[in-house]
């Protein structure tokens, strides 16, 4: 034993330290022994065999895409089972209907599959798509409102570019034009813009969180959509606390940036959403819904402008501000408009709740800094209005977009 | 208070928010890639979703709204297509007054049965069938139905027919435990087309996991002189009723999901069997048709006959229609009766028969004649 020890690591080893380190190196071993032991004896033993009582396995289904094409119908199954499951017939409103899959076959654990069926839908109107699996299990799908999925086309492209520009960069850019009428407000004024900024950014984390939250419900279960939202947030929000603090406390146009950056990361999330729900038909596309938007996200550039006025940054710089907050929205448009799976947008929606965590505590400590009267400043009447201002602003604008 | 600003600044390291950061964001990472890590094997054996079917003559009716693939009738231990002709008669013997004694031997058992392509039902059957076994007799006869349970819930078999209470198989009367048995004893009447169900409770249950038979009693012609052709045509066996096509039709469904409600519908339980595999029809003869409706959950079934119209005798106890020149019939549950219609007079061709409840048709229950000029 010592032996080797020695041979292995060297002649320094003979110190009793490092041969105390060498026999800690076995303990990482050990425990994966007596794993691979018991492993061993549960599948060659069957020491549970008296658990099973009979009952047949557990099946799940998660339907996760939904594509309305001219040939038909598509989704995408993703399995959650005990065990494979296999897809035995499929019915589209309550009628069998032909199908193929792809791959065909049993759906492992996890494992996702298409399923195509010729069927012809009616624009407009509702269909049900109903799995019965071997064991005559059913899982069901509706299908609320019948359009036809988005494609790859350039035509769509460019008018799903459009609305994001509407709803994400416009507004934006709109909000930072209230720049040169800001700058002349004094330490109160200062005070309530920005606290205005945290209630509006306090209103996007718990909307930001919610969704993100309601969407992973809808995703499969092997996901665990809560603990993977709220492990997301965390990491995102302690990572960017880290990138922040590299060079002090942010201020000025970094800090500017940064709540750009929360707010871009919470549009990505929010674009994904409302792309997929109209890529399924749950929300008509309506002008007054897209100046809702517009409305509700002006609020957003007051508040990135707010860290910048005590400095003159230079006119580019606001440009990128714009790009970094409002174009997200289209990229997310884009992205959600094909459809994409419940679990993606959660996980942008809780990256960006953690980006808006992390912005509201360095606008908070911002605040606190530039009002020289410490936490003080945090209970002042003019921040408190502020804060009111902010989140009574977004929960206004919010109801023209909420259906 | 606490200047929480300073705190912030101070009291909180980069290094160990950083290392915290990554540390939650690895957790999410190996989360999700756990996941997505098994998409790659999704191949395993069973049934698969072969491609549309090409379209047969018969197949092109029914367009893409049909289950995909076939039952393997093999494991089911019975075939729908032959169970439109097989009649169990069970052996006779003579009684001492010279009167016949019928006996039939019936058993339960617990069986899953393929009732549609890829999808098993555990089912409770009698003789490992569902529908069970077709027993038919002749009027007057003394029945003696030897039933054994070998199932492992209590069960009956009740007659739609006239006997005495003690044989009627509900709790008390003939409903025994598994391991038991039963001897049924009645006299066949009246003559008609009939059923036998397990009564056992809850009764729903019992019928919709596959309980239930047709039980004809062919009339004796020599009691209905005034209809003697007709009786004897019914009569299984004579050479009048050798020139019917007959056939039994058990339409039933089954709720495979336990929600009260039918997700697979059928005649004889394979859903589209018919479909697929056309009944042959002789043009020159005349066809008879023995239907029982069981379907559980849902108030009525019914039969509708495409390109036809036929008689109707409701029950079968009577030797003269009950409905003429019809081309439509409802039954409710334990309803049934007997259609006679013929193609004579048609061309060649597949006419297709279904419930007109268009959710049945299109949840399984549909199926073609196939009429094929006189065979040589």
């Amino acid at each position: 034993m010592t032996d080797i020890d020695r041979a292995s690591v060297g002649p320094i080893a003979a110190t009793p330290i490092k041969r105390r380190g060498g026999a800690y190196l076995l303990w990482i071993f050990v425990p994966l022994a007596v794993l691979g032991l018991a492993i061993a004896w549960l599948v060659t033993a069957d020491p549970l065999s008296s658990f099973r009582n009979g009952a047949p396995p557990v099946e799940k289904l998660t339907f996760e895409r939904t594509i309305l094409g001219n040939d038909g119908i598509r989704v995408l199954l993703r399995a959650g089972g005990s065990e494979p499951m296999t897809v035995a017939q499929v019915q589209v409103d309550d009628a069998y209907w032909q199908f193929t899959q792809d791959p065909p076959g049993a759906i492992a654990r996890g494992g996702t599959a298409w399923i195509h069926l010729p069927f012809p839908w009616v624009v407009g109107e509702a269909h049900a798509v109903r799995v019965v699996t071997n064991t005559g299990a059913t899982f069901d799908h509706e299908i609320p409102v019948a359009v036809p999925t988005p494609t790859r086309d350039s035509l769509s492209f460019v008018s799903q570019g459009l609305l994001g520009a509407f709803v994400g960069l416009l507004p934006v850019a709109i909000g930072l034009m209230f720049y040169p009428v800001l700058r002349r407000v004094g330490r109160n004024g200062m005070n309530f813009l920005l606290a205005l900024t945290v209630g509006l950014l306090a209103f996007l984390l718990i909307d930001a969180f919610g969704d993100a939250l309601e969407l992973a419900g809808e995703a499969a279960a092997i996901f665990q959509g809560p603990v993977m939202v709220v492990l997301a947030a965390a990491a995102s929000f302690l990572l960017l606390m880290a990138v922040s603090r590299r060079q002090g406390t942010p201020s000025g146009l970094a800090l500017a940036t940064f709540i750009a950056l929360g707010i871009g990361l919470h549009n990505l999330g929010e674009g994904l959403a409302i792309g997929a729900s109209f890529a399924s038909g749950a929300a008509g596309l309506g002008t007054f819904l897209v100046l809702g938007f517009t409305l509700h996200n002006i609020t957003e550039g007051i508040g990135i402008a707010a860290p910048i006025l005590k400095v003159r940054p230079p006119l580019w710089s606001f440009a990128g501000l714009t790009l970094l907050a409002g174009g997200p929205a289209v990229i997310g448009l884009w992205i959600g408009s094909l459809a994409y799976a419940p679990q993606w947008s959660a996980l942008a929606l809780a990256i960006g709740a953690g980006a808006i965590l992390q912005v509201i505590v360095e606008v908070g400590s911002y605040l606190m800094r530039s009002d020289g009267r410490g936490s003080r400043s945090l209970v002042a009447p003019s921040t408190m209005a502020g804060l009111a201002a902010g989140v009574v602003l977004m929960f206004t604008t919010a109801m023209f977009v909420k259906i | 208070m606490a200047d929480i600003g300073e705190w912030l600044r101070d009291k909180i390291s980069r290094r160990s928010l950083l290392a915290g950061g990554l540390a939650t964001a690895g957790g999410a990472t190996i989360c999700a890639s756990g996941a997505l890590g098994q998409t790659g094997h999704a191949m395993h054996g069973g049934a698969s979703a072969s491609g549309p079917t090409p379209a047969a003559p018969h197949l092109a009716a029914h367009g893409a709204m049909i289950t995909v693939g076939d039952v393997d009738n093999e494991r089911n231990g019975f075939d729908p297509s032959a169970m439109l002709t097989d009649w169990e008669t069970g052996t006779v013997s003579e009684l001492p007054d010279g009167r016949t004694l019928r006996t039939f031997e019936v058993t339960a058992e617990d069986k899953e049965i393929e009732i549609a392509p890829g999808i098993m039902f555990p089912a409770w059957t009698y003789n490992g069938r569902v529908p069970g076994p077709a027993l038919r007799a002749t009027e007057g006869e003394r029945l003696k139905i030897v039933f054994r349970n070998y199932g492992s819930h209590p069960h009956s078999m009740h007659f739609h027919g006239i006997h005495a209470a003690r044989m009627d198989g509900v709790p008390g009367a003939g409903l025994i435990g598994p391991g038991d048995e039963f001897i049924y004893e009645f006299d066949a009447r009246p003559f008609g087309c009939h059923l036998y169900h397990c009564h056992a409770l809850p009764l729903k249950r019992h019928i919709h996991k596959g309980m239930y038979g047709a039980f004809v009693i062919d009339p004796d012609p020599a009691r209905h002189p005034e209809h003697e052709a007709v009786a004897r045509s019914r009569q299984l066996g004579t050479p009048e009723n050798a020139g019917w096509q007959e056939f039994v039709m058990v339409m039933n469904a089954f709720d495979t999901n336990f929600d009260g409600e039918n997700e697979v519908y059928a005649v004889n339980t394979v859903a589209h069997a018919y479909a697929k595999r056309p009944i042959q029809i002789e043009q020159d003869k005349p066809v008879r048709i023995y239907l029982v409706n069981v379907v559980e959950f849902d108030p009525i079934n019914s039969f509708h006959l495409h390109g036809n119209f036929f008689h109707y005798f409701d029950q079968g106890t009577t030797l003269t229609p009950t409905l003429q020149t019809v081309d439509l019939i409802t039954q409710c549950q334990a309803q049934r009766g007997i259609l006679e219609f013929a193609f004579t007079e048609h061309e060649p061709g597949l006419y297709m028969f279904h419930p007109h409840q268009s959710e049945f048709t299109e949840l399984g229950w549909v199926g073609m004649f196939d009429v094929v000029g006189a065979v040589s």
